[in-house]
């Protein structure tokens, strides 16, 4: 409910907002440069009068002097029967420029307020603001969803690339654009005369003496007050015996008398007006520059947020295949509930229903939150797929689904399976999933195959799962799914390096030549992605098109694409991979994985991997040039036959980029596994990690498990505890 | 053009119906180009004290906006008589028209017309056309906004 208001009240506005922001962030700097052009009030105490008489001995024909907030004076007066305003040194009442108003300003003044369309424009702007309050609102209860609570909301953001830097801008940018929004509709609201006014009013005097020619520097009303109190002293009209000075301070309006130099009326700002006249100060800076600039920043940041919003918006809609149609919900005998927070999760029930209609299945799909058993009435299989959202919570196409299973009488007859999908890197890793299969649990729901999960959108995992679907089922299942039209490039291998054949573990660096590809493609965004350590090339194997995905051991700057494969013995594309000779091609795409990535700054760094999990290790510790304090745990079999990057680790250390490496192997008469060297090394681990270092591990999942064990070991007597390191993004894992 | 019946306050002070002769009068004006957004102007007739007698009529949409228009704000308080329309824009031109009794007419009454423009500096009587026969058929220049307002 929330994330859809939020997504459509943003891409609704998005366009008003992008012109709201740039030309309040064009306004914003006008108070800072006011400042700038004003000259500086020397004497503190100058009275209003004493300014109008110095002013008068240069413009006698002076009609009205006006003080901006910025502390600007202007004179206006006729010379010659020519009206002229001019900008005025206190200090001498000359004028040291002239004075126009800037057409240019004016112009955005209006496109910010009104679209330059009146009071249609207007009213336009005001929902344009009413709409900014919401998303900004709506955005802070999304933040702390997203992020676990209101107490973590603060946490370094995770996910992709759009998502975060939408996150990192909301939550710099949120509490100016409410207060900007709110006071924009305050101000508004008095635009169209719906609050209510006390503008002073003082009643105009019945009688005045009739004299006329008191110099103003004479006149005590005016003597009393300080020029820093000034709005606007207007002068009578020539000639005009029956007129008055008229006055307006911070505090209120007079009339003077021109002979006597008396107040003959005065009536103070009242509180609304001056309400009123704070909210403007807080909205546009004028007479606070500082804040102005502050303020443009701020709102600098709603650009940022609808452009990476629109961004979001349409990867998640690009990543959203439109549905194979399928069947009525009582006609089906397959039924599939997605439970969806950004809609990928819907490409992947594409492609299984595709998958199983193939198979002669009859298919209905509907969101989670659509459960209605009684319609299922020819169902034979209920298949739930399950994304999570944030620290567990259901994603929003489930909303409500827990609350009617648990109302079941009796558990549907279909059986159920259950595919969770989720990223291993939040400590909830297919937690809602986990929720459902409980539940089911609980109520003697009969299950189909146990549950499964999908990291990170992987096709492998989905197409594991669907082995083992059909399997349940009785027929063959293949379930290729593309997250994303890849663009795929042809890579040739320039050299392979290989290990472990000794010990049936067939292990190899292999090497590949960079792919060239013409300016076209790469403006047509088909090119060869720039990518870096830790990023993930996806190989199609022949015969196949479910991609596998490999860690990058090497980024651009090394000038080649590099993996570490080791051969499964029933393993498609790492039997195909393993059997390239140099000079062979394999068709391959770059796949950003930026949550797996040492944080970009100089704090030290813990590298801890196994086996073929050596590859981004060994590519971070490659493009480390800045030579961060960094150190290796590696965990080999034997050291003559699985060191992969064995003679590189000892030149890294020479050119320091590596400050020490511990390696541990598990087929020596002394075995050692890498969380046993973590725990020899336990003072300086903590010591570490206590400095600020960043820890990333990479490996299969036991090895994950293992340090991960040892870690909580270790850190636990310091009051550290890795679940929060990894709520904070300081410890990352790339698991396999 | 702007037809003003005698539906004006004004008009009762102004022209005693039946008894007195009265004089239909058109009053064009015309603004300068000064590039700013839509004038508020207010036409009102003082007499030979300068003390206000009657509202005309009145340009602008706001009435939060009224008080620019200082001499005739100060006078009538903003209260208007109902006789309202848009702000004039920059160049363009406005016409009213309006009866007057015959006795106004060489007795020191004034037509003046207050301008008001956002962002700008206020015009109080920037056009002060004295109610004479000398006046009508002839072109008076204004000082700040109002480039000529001709009466017949």
């Amino acid at each position: 409910m929330i994330r859809a208001l939020h997504k459509y009240t943003g891409l609704l506005a998005s366009i008003l907002l992008l012109v709201l922001a740039l030309s309040g962030v064009a306004l914003s700097v006008i108070p800072a440069w006011d400042k700038l052009q004003t000259p500086a009030l020397s004497e503190s105490g100058l009275s209003v009068g004493e300014l109008a008489a110095r002013i008068a001995t240069h413009y006698p024909g002076v009609e009205q002097i006006k003080r901006a907030p910025s502390g600007k004076i202007t004179a206006y007066f006729y010379a010659d029967n020519e009206p002229g305003a001019v900008v005025v040194d206190p200090a001498t009442g000359q004028g040291v420029s002239d004075y126009s108003f800037s057409p240019v300003v004016r112009w955005i003044k209006d496109l910010h307020r009104s679209l330059l369309l009146g009071d249609g424009g207007r009213l336009t702007m005001a929902a344009a603001a009413a709409a900014l309050f919401l998303l900004s609102a709506s955005g802070v209860s999304l933040i702390a969803r997203r992020m676990g609570g209101w107490r973590k909301a603060l946490a370094p953001a995770r996910g992709p690339f759009a998502s975060r830097m939408h996150v990192d801008a909301g939550r710099l940018s949120i509490p100016g654009l409410i207060l900007t929004s709110l006071t924009a509709l305050y101000m508004a609201l008095g635009s169209f005369e719906l609050l209510p006014q006390d503008t002073p009013q003082p009643v105009f005097p019945a009688a005045v003496s009739g004299e006329t020619g008191l110099p103003t520097s004479e006149m005590l009303a005016l003597g009393e007050v300080p020029v820093s109190q000034l709005r606007s002293l207007t002068f009578p009209y020539v000639g005009d015996a029956t007129d008055v000075f008229t006055l307006s301070t911070n505090s209120g309006k007079g009339y003077i008398d021109q002979g006597t130099g008396e107040m003959l009326a005065w009536d103070s700002a009242g509180i609304w007006q001056k309400i009123y006249e704070f909210i403007y100060l807080l909205h546009t800076g004028e007479g606070a520059w500082l804040w102005g600039l502050v303020l443009g920043l701020l709102v600098l940041g709603t650009a940022v947020l609808a452009t990476t919003g629109i961004f979001m918006w349409w990867l998640a809609r690009r990543a959203r295949p439109a549905l194979p149609k399928g069947v009525a919900a009582n006609k089906a005998d397959t039924i599939i509930l997605v439970g969806s927070e950004g809609g990928s999760t819907w490409g992947f029930a594409g492609t299984l229903m595709e998958g199983l209609m193939a198979c002669g299945h009859r298919v209905h799909t509907a969101p989670m939150s659509r459960f209605t058993p009684e319609k299922y009435s020819n169902a034979r299989q209920i298949i739930v797929l399950a994304a999570t959202y944030g620290d567990g919570k259901p994603p929003a196409s489930a909303k409500g689904f827990i609350d009617k299973v648990n109302a079941l009488q009796q558990a549907p007859a279909a059986r159920l399976a259950v595919l969770g999908f989720g990223d291993r890197q939040f400590p909830a890793y297919c937690a809602f999933a986990e929720q459902v299969v409980a539940l089911a649990k609980e109520k003697g729901w009969q299950s189909l195959l146990p549950m499964d999960t999908v990291n990170c959108q992987s096709p492998q995992d989905f197409s594991r799962w669907g082995y083992d679907l059909g399997q349940a089922l009785g027929h063959d299942l293949e379930l290729s799914h593309l997250a994303m039209q890849q663009h795929t490039h042809r890579l040739k291998l320039v050299s392979r390096r290989d290990f472990g054949l000794e010990l049936q573990t067939p292990t190899a660096i292999l090497r590949f030549a960079l792919p060239r590809t013409g300016l076209l493609a790469r403006l047509g965004g088909r090119g060869w992605k720039r990518f870096g350590a830790g990023d993930l090339l996806g190989v199609i194997p022949e015969t196949s098109n479910v991609a596998r995905l490999y860690s990058l051991a090497s980024g651009t700057r090394d000038g080649f694409v590099e993996i570490c494969v080791r051969k499964h013995s029933h393993g498609l594309c790492s039997g195909q991979l393993f059997n390239l000779a140099v000079g062979d091609e394999i068709s391959a795409f770059i796949r950003p994985n930026p949550s797996f990535a040492p944080a970009k700054n100089r704090k030290p760094v813990i590298l801890i991997g196994a086996g073929t999990g050596i590859g981004p290790l060994a590519g971070f510790v490659r493009a480390n040039h800045r030579q961060r304090p960094m150190r290796l745990y590696f965990g080999i079999r034997h050291p003559a036959a699985d060191f992969l990057y064995g003679q590189e680790i000892g030149q890294w250390q020479r050119e320091g980029k590596l400050e020490n490496a511990r390696i541990a192997a598990s087929r020596l008469q002394q075995a050692a596994y890498v969380q046993d060297i973590l725990r020899l090394d336990a003072t300086h681990v903590a010591e570490q990690v206590k400095n600020g270092a960043q820890i990333l591990v990479c490996g299969g999942r036991d090895m994950a498990a293992g340090v991960l064990q040892a870690l909580h070991e270790i850190l636990a007597p310091h009051g550290l505890e890795p679940a929060r390191l990894k709520a904070q993004g300081r410890y990352l894992e790339d698991v396999y | 053009m702007k037809k003003i019946l005698t539906a004006l306050a004004l008009t009762t002070a102004l022209v005693m119906p039946g008894t007195v002769m009265a004089r239909n009068v058109t009053l064009t004006g015309i603004l300068k180009n000064y590039g700013g957004d839509g004038a508020y102007l207010a036409v009102y007739i003082t007499n030979a004290n300068g003390s206000y007698v009657g509202t005309l009529w009145l340009a602008g949409g706001k009435s939060k906006y009224y008080n620019s228009l200082s001499h005739w704000y100060r006078a009538t308080g903003g209260a208007t008589s109902g006789v309202t329309a848009a702000s004039v824009g920059s160049g363009r031109s406005f016409q009213i028209t309006f009866d007057i009794a015959d006795a106004l007419i060489d007795s020191g009454y004034q037509i003046r017309i207050d301008a008001s423009v956002e962002n700008f500096r206020d015009a109080p009587s920037d056009i002060i056309i004295p109610l004479t026969s000398e006046s009508f058929g002839t072109a008076n220049s204004g000082r700040r906004y109002i480039r000529s307002v001709f009466l017949q």
